[in-house]
């Protein structure tokens, strides 16, 4: 469907678009970062409204961290989450063998600094999905290697 | 058919309120302010007991000797509460769970909308047409 490469190449242009605005004052890396992210908090919070609208009301954490796994990945990025672990105590380990945003990027170590732009604004999607079901939450993002 | 119709947040303070007769709203202020514990209590309660089978409807939360308070909880803890007549007894609860389901999915859409802040008072006309067309029929 198109739809999947729409969404990739919004991302894209979206990233680039933020980090040249920025270019003119300070070219702080930090902040394009926090805005990207700020964005995707506004889109989740609206995201998870739609998507909660029939599911059945969620019994305690788990049960939201496996709903955000499963349904909402795979509304998203089409796939499911390959990997979740947690120590009970409040972390969670979200794992994706083969993110559909960084796919398109050259395999190597040559772009993995650039990485952390791209995963900024699904950071702020998983926050901000979880500030609207109630839970504060800090999410960062790491990769490992490309593709990933 | 519903006389008054609220939406609360989360930190409950309302986020939109609207009744029909507009001479006593003061008093329905205060209903849906008292049945604010009504809706806590049963989703505190849903844990332990088996009553709720993870459903949003939560039915009729009390009955005054006119009117009919009913409930309805999101999954992102915003309350929809909605008073109705007690003489309007044609009222099923078939009725009510479709109006509710209105309800959300108008809210849903105010959500989305990117000019709109979650936790400020709700002001789309979209909206406020919705919750007309609920409330007409009674006059």
């Amino acid at each position: 469907m198109a739809d999947e490469a729409l969404f990739l190449l919004l991302h894209n242009e979206m990233v680039s678009g933020v980090y040249k605005s920025a270019e003119q004052g300070e070219v702080e890396n930090g902040r394009c970062i926090t805005k990207l992210e700020n964005m995707g908090f506004r889109v989740g919070q609206g995201l998870i409204e739609r998507f909660t609208k029939d599911t059945a009301r969620f019994k305690d954490e788990l049960d939201i961290m496996k709903f955000i796994c499963k349904d909402f990945w795979t509304t998203v990025f089409k796939k499911q989450i390959d990997n979740l672990r947690t120590n009970h105590q409040g972390i969670y380990v979200l794992q994706d063998n083969k993110f559909r945003l960084l796919t398109q990027m050259s395999a190597g170590k040559q772009y993995l600094e650039h990485a952390s732009k791209y995963l900024a604004f699904t950071c702020g999607l998983i926050r901000g999905g979880l500030s609207n079901l109630g839970i504060k939450s800090i999410v960062t993002a790491e990769v490992s290697s490309m593709p990933a | 058919m519903a006389v008054c119709v609220a939406v609360i947040a989360k930190e409950n303070y309302p986020l939109y309120i609207r009744s029909i007769p507009t001479e006593n709203e003061l008093k329905f202020h205060y209903m849906v302010h008292t049945s604010l514990d009504v809706v806590d209590e049963k989703i505190s309660a849903m844990g332990k007991a088996l009553v709720d089978q993870r459903e949003l409807y939560l039915g009729l939360l009390y009955p005054t000797e006119d009117y009919k308070v009913y409930g309805y909880v999101t999954n992102s803890k915003v309350k929809f509460v909605m008073v109705v007549d007690s003489s309007n007894t044609a009222l099923r609860d078939n009725e009510i769970r479709s109006m509710f389901r209105k309800l959300h999915n108008s809210y849903t859409d105010v959500m989305c909308n990117p000019f709109y802040n979650p936790g400020d008072r709700i002001q789309s006309r979209a909206f406020d047409g919705m919750v007309t067309s609920m409330m007409i029929q009674v006059c």
